[in-house]
């Protein structure tokens, strides 16, 4: 199918699905409504569980299943990528090269925010279920804390700081964790994911009773797969040649 | 509706417009930032500030990366199969 | 104008298959998936709003009430964002793998070397 012949056919049926769109937004219920029938059983289901952030209680206490379900989806994603990034036969991975030229700015800025970087990505963690955050945003914050040692501009630390196998267990340890807390659930309570653990008071540290536990299983787990993808593609770029030629990037 | 929502939502649809119009794949990184900046800002207007969070940590930063580092290795590779080619 | 933000929504997804049906570039082809999945966010976001009510995070200041923004839909969108980064650098490696095996990127090419 040549490309005029498919831009056709896509014109043809975006205008259908464009009707159709109009067809249902017309009719939906305005924007800015004050009924939201699902809110009214979130919010008193959270309180009652003493979590302050309705939406990890949402995702961590009364929908966990899927959340768990969503984790299986990046576990596989991190696997899959692996898989497709490892070298092939013919390639060879060669040292990587030493510190590139990177300005004096970048590389102190990179290395003053790296710390900081680091330690809010683990309070966003840790306070998942008090104020907006939780697994998954805390884990990528993490993540990219981590990389801003590359930006800097010293491949070779970053390379030694995060030991590819150690980070491939910790991703497993994650999703593993979770499920192992919903199996005492099981257990404990007689249905998966229940939150068995004492609730605490209102706003402290040690409250909501797994969702805290989950959110660090799920941050850890986030953490370690996005480093694995992103080590993954970097060492594709920067080390592996074919044929064993040693041919500098101009880039 | 305030101004406030629909000027965000406005900034959202000319941001993925540009995104997709983007021809360089390179040059899509930096627009699809963008386009990541404006949908926390949308995010936080519909007071959302969970959502918010993550879009601005995985548009921003992870997914630029990743964009930037395929486009450098197919490059990479297209270069060094001419050059076995050649020689 | 209160289907604005809809049509918004429907704009991004529509542009976004635009966007992979006249792409010259796999890693191209992925962006413009990533635009079409940000215009579900939206629209999941504009379903759930209401106007005047804060977030739904309770605290010091605010007392629990249920005059806050629906949470459920804000739960599903943040975990679908982080997980949608995961499955583009699926596709990444993907296009990385095609271009190694093919030598070239762009996606109407590949088709041709199959025969």
């Amino acid at each position: 199918m040549s490309r005029r012949v498919r831009l056709v056919v896509f014109l043809v049926g975006a205008g259908a699905v464009a009707a159709l769109f109009a067809v249902a937004f017309l009719a939906m219920p305005p924007f800015g409504r004050t009924q939201h029938l699902y809110r009214d059983l979130a919010v008193p289901a959270a309180v009652q569980h003493v979590t302050a952030n309705v939406v990890s209680s949402v995702n961590f206490d009364q929908r966990g299943v899927d959340t768990f379900g969503e984790e299986t989806i990046l576990i596989a994603s991190v696997a899959g990528a692996a898989a497709l990034l490892r070298p092939a036969k013919e390639e060879t991975e060669r040292r990587p090269p030493d510190t590139g030229r990177t300005l004096e700015a970048t590389r102190l800025v990179g290395y003053l925010m790296l710390p900081v970087t680091l330690i809010i990505g683990v309070d966003v963690v840790l306070h998942g279920h008090l104020t907006p955050g939780g697994g998954f945003q805390g884990g990528v914050v993490l993540a990219t804390g981590l990389h801003l040692l590359y930006v800097a501009g010293s491949y070779p630390a970053l390379d030694r700081l995060r030991p590819l196998e150690v980070f491939n267990i910790l991703d497993g340890l994650g999703a593993a964790a979770f499920a192992a807390i919903g199996i005492a659930g099981l257990a404990f309570a007689g249905s998966f994911l229940t939150n068995i653990m004492g609730f605490g008071s209102f706003g402290q540290l040690l409250s909501a009773g797994t969702v805290p536990v989950l959110n660090v299983a799920v941050g850890l787990e986030v953490y370690a797969g996005i480093v694995a993808i992103l080590a993954k593609f970097l060492r594709q770029d920067i080390t592996v040649v074919s044929h064993g030629d040693a041919q500098e990037d101009s880039e | 509706m305030t101004v406030l929502v629909a000027l965000s939502l406005t900034l959202v649809a000319i941001a993925g417009g540009a995104v997709v119009l983007t021809e360089n794949p390179e040059r899509q990184a930096v627009t699809y930032s963008l386009l990541g900046l404006a949908l926390g800002v949308l995010f936080l207007v519909l007071q959302a500030p969970d959502v918010a969070l993550s879009q601005v940590a995985v548009g921003a930063a992870v997914m630029p990366m990743m964009i930037l580092l395929a486009v450098r290795t197919m490059r990479k590779d297209q270069r060094q199969r001419r050059d076995e080619e050649d020689s | 104008m209160n289907v604005y933000a809809y049509f918004v929504a429907g704009w991004l997804l529509l542009i976004g298959g635009f966007g992979i049906v006249r792409s010259r570039h796999m890693v191209h082809a992925v962006v413009s998936l990533a635009v079409a999945q940000s215009g579900t966010y939206v629209l999941l976001l504009a379903v759930g709003y209401q106007r005047h009510v804060p977030a739904p995070v309770f605290g010091s200041t605010e007392k629990p009430t249920t005059h806050v923004v629906d949470p459920v839909v804000q739960a599903m969108t943040l975990t679908d964002i982080v997980v949608s980064a995961t499955v583009s650098a699926l596709l990444l490696a993907l296009a990385v793998q095609a271009n190694k095996r093919h030598g070239t990127s762009d996606p109407d090419e590949l088709a041709a070397l199959e025969g």
